[in-house]
């Protein structure tokens, strides 16, 4: 960004002026003119209510996600043994989805049941980048000095992993270590290391961000006054600096989501991440892989892999209507 | 000019500095027990400690890290007293699968992966800057907005899914491309450049779809900016053609975003496309680091995490200083 787009920017009167609607109010009056917002806010709504309502979906369908059926009524035991006959392979009343080869179990429950670890997993990580990165982000801007050229290089440092690899390679590390401890309990082990290592190594971006925004606030005359109603530092900070960059770090948060659904696809689809038993949609499409089956029965692939798509898909579109919703140069175009 | 780039050249080495303590750090003293993992699955308490000796873990950390730190110049002993094997100048420590030395692991996956990313960067360039060039000139006509749906699409279409489509369609069910053969290195080989292309074709495309995506975007709003400057209107105004307004004026100023951008990703591209070599079972050192990390070989992850870290940073300062020899005024800030 150019210095004088900078200057524009600070002078520039803020989103939500005082007294007002709140910024929350006219990002959402925004959304709701635009088409493609509210179409994706309504996708993302309803896979949302998928997951949350995946123990009652199941139960309707009379299925479970870890009952197997290998049954020679269900399951190929003669030319390709383990595909499902095609009465089982596609949607039918009894299975919704149809069942998965080899194991023949019940495809809609696991994606529903998928559903829910895969959003869990990328909805707490981004939880946890986003606190961190807003706190050290606007520690870094607003105390300077020393302590932001500290900050700023070990945010550089980070920035500079590539993140795939590096989640990749300290998974097995953190799981091995959180073994024995309660964080490592069976299926939540794999959620438990995917959550920290995704949201330990997901906040630098942000951070830098905040830290700009934090920059230019921190001159302004309301944190100068609240100087010199003798206000401490950590007040400051957490009242006056933090609320007025929740836009900025809505619209992060928001684009940061898909990153991380994916992240946790990409990872359970290597295998150190979400395991068998345990669905989610990346351990799904590693099912998939396994053993070629994607092969001799696309279907196996094409379900969580359309799921997985359409998810990151709505959350993209939405994380840039919430950006054009909130984003001060938008409000002036 | 030569300050300048001496400069850069003095912080890079720096940054590799602290990026090689940094994932020492990671993965020795961080959330992992290399002895235990080095030692395998049946492992006795002596033999864990035997192993710490083997790997100079009873040493105080800062010794072990300078000790790994001067394999980067010279040739080292690694093993336990009676048991020493020389790991030879560049030495990245020894596999705990198989003892041999990381650095010949890595020699021998990086030009798997040299294949991958050459290609795929010279296709999704080309692809990314043509369209968001089209959509730029066309902007708010059907070819935009169809450009612009296509990439927003694009982006969020995980490699997983698009790879194995591509091998369903491609492969399995047409027989138009081979499967990727591991024979086929280089395009100078004995079977020619033609059979490279077609080898690393269908790679190239599952990596060109997701990254095309972005630059198109990044393309189209740069472009959109340039051409509603005072220059281009003048060029335009002194009746010059079209073309010659779009590409020697236009696509000159407008195009340095992309050339940060792929600096960035050269450098991410170079540590391994990990999704992408693991679904089409190209030994490059993505692949190599999957097989590494499920299997807990830390020299291995560590050298790729860290030479993927290295190539990242380093193709940061070549960009820095490209910029510094096109345009002066980046040397003075």
């Amino acid at each position: 960004m150019s210095v004088l787009e900078a200057s524009a920017e600070a002078t520039a009167p803020p989103p939500a002026p005082a007294g007002g609607r709140s910024l929350v109010a006219t990002a959402w009056l925004r959304i709701r003119r635009s088409k493609i917002a509210m179409l994706s806010l309504a996708v993302v709504v309803a896979i949302v209510l998928f997951a949350i309502l995946a123990p009652w979906l199941t139960a309707l369908s009379g299925n479970n996600p870890f009952t197997s059926n290998t049954s020679p009524e269900v399951l190929d035991d003669l030319e390709t043994p383990g595909l499902p006959l095609p009465g089982y392979m596609f949607p039918s009343a009894q299975h919704w989805l149809g069942v998965e080869p080899a194991l023949g179990r019940d495809l809609f429950s696991r994606l529903a049941y998928g559903a829910q670890v895969s959003l869990t997993i990328a909805l707490l990580s981004t939880a946890v980048s986003v606190v961190l990165g807003t706190v050290i982000g606007a520690a870094a801007g607003y105390f300077g000095g020393r302590v932001d050229a500290v900050i700023s290089r070990i945010m550089d440092l980070f920035l500079a992993f590539p993140h795939l690899l590096l989640v990749l390679s300290l998974t097995p590390i953190l799981q091995s270590r959180l073994r024995g401890t309660p964080l490592g309990e069976g299926s939540f082990l794999p959620m438990a290391s995917l959550v920290i290592i995704l949201g330990f190594f997901g906040w630098a971006y942000l951070a830098r961000i905040v830290r700009g925004q934090v920059l230019s606030l921190r001159e302004r005359e309301f944190v100068e006054a609240a100087r010199a109603f003798g206000a401490s530092h950590a007040s400051i900070l957490f009242r006056q600096i933090i609320p007025n960059v929740m836009g900025v770090v809505l619209v992060y948060a928001t684009m940061l989501i898909p990153t991380n659904i994916s992240a946790e696809a990409a990872l359970s689809f290597l295998g150190v991440g979400v395991k068998d038993p345990t669905p989610s949609w990346g351990q799904m499409l590693n099912a998939a892989q396994a053993g070629n089956w994607y092969l001799s029965d696309p279907w196996f692939l094409a379900v969580p892999g359309i799921m997985l798509a359409v998810t990151v898909l709505a959350f993209n579109l939405l994380g840039d209507a919430v950006r054009d919703a909130l984003d001060p140069k938008a409000a002036r175009g | 000019m030569t300050r300048f780039i001496l400069k850069r050249l003095a912080s890079l080495v720096l940054l590799l500095a602290a990026v090689s303590f940094i994932t020492f750090t990671l993965f020795q003293l961080g959330p992992s027990d290399p002895a235990a993992a080095s030692c395998g699955q049946e492992c006795t308490p002596e033999r864990v400690a035997e192993a710490r000796v083997a790997l100079g873990m009873d040493k105080p950390f800062l010794v072990q890290y300078l000790q790994y730190l001067s394999g980067f110049f010279s040739a080292r002993t690694i093993g336990a007293p009676g048991a020493e094997s020389i790991c030879v100048w560049p030495c990245l420590g020894k596999s705990f699968q198989t003892n041999e030395n990381v650095t010949d692991i890595i020699a021998r996956s990086l030009p798997y992966t040299l294949s991958i990313a050459s290609g795929a960067l010279v296709l999704w360039t080309v692809v990314g800057v043509g369209l968001g060039l089209v959509a730029a000139i066309k902007k708010g006509r059907l070819a935009d907005k169809a450009i612009v749906a296509g990439a927003s699409v694009g982006v969020s279409l995980p490699i997983p899914v698009t790879g194995l489509f591509l091998l369903i369609v491609f492969v399995n069910q047409f027989h138009l491309l081979p499967f990727t053969s591991n024979a086929v290195v280089v395009p100078w080989g004995p079977a020619g450049p033609g059979s490279w292309i077609v080898n690393y074709l269908l790679p190239w495309v599952a990596l060109a779809v997701l990254f095309s995506a972005s630059y198109i975007r990044v393309t189209r709003t740069s472009m959109i900016e340039t051409f509603s400057e005072d220059f281009m209107r003048t060029a335009r105004a002194k009746g010059l053609a079209p073309r010659t307004v779009v590409f020697r004026h236009g696509v000159r100023a407008g195009i340095t975003p992309v050339v940060t951008m792929l600096g960035m990703d050269i450098g991410l591209l170079l540590g391994g496309a990990v999704l992408t070599e693991q679904i089409f079972s190209v030994p490059g050192l993505g692949f190599t680091a999957v097989r590494a990390a499920v299997a807990g070989d830390l020299p291995v992850t560590m050298a790729i995490t860290m030479l993927a870290a290295f190539f990242v940073i380093t193709a940061n300062v070549v960009v820095d200083i490209a910029y510094a020899a096109i345009d002066p005024r980046v040397r003075l800030s």
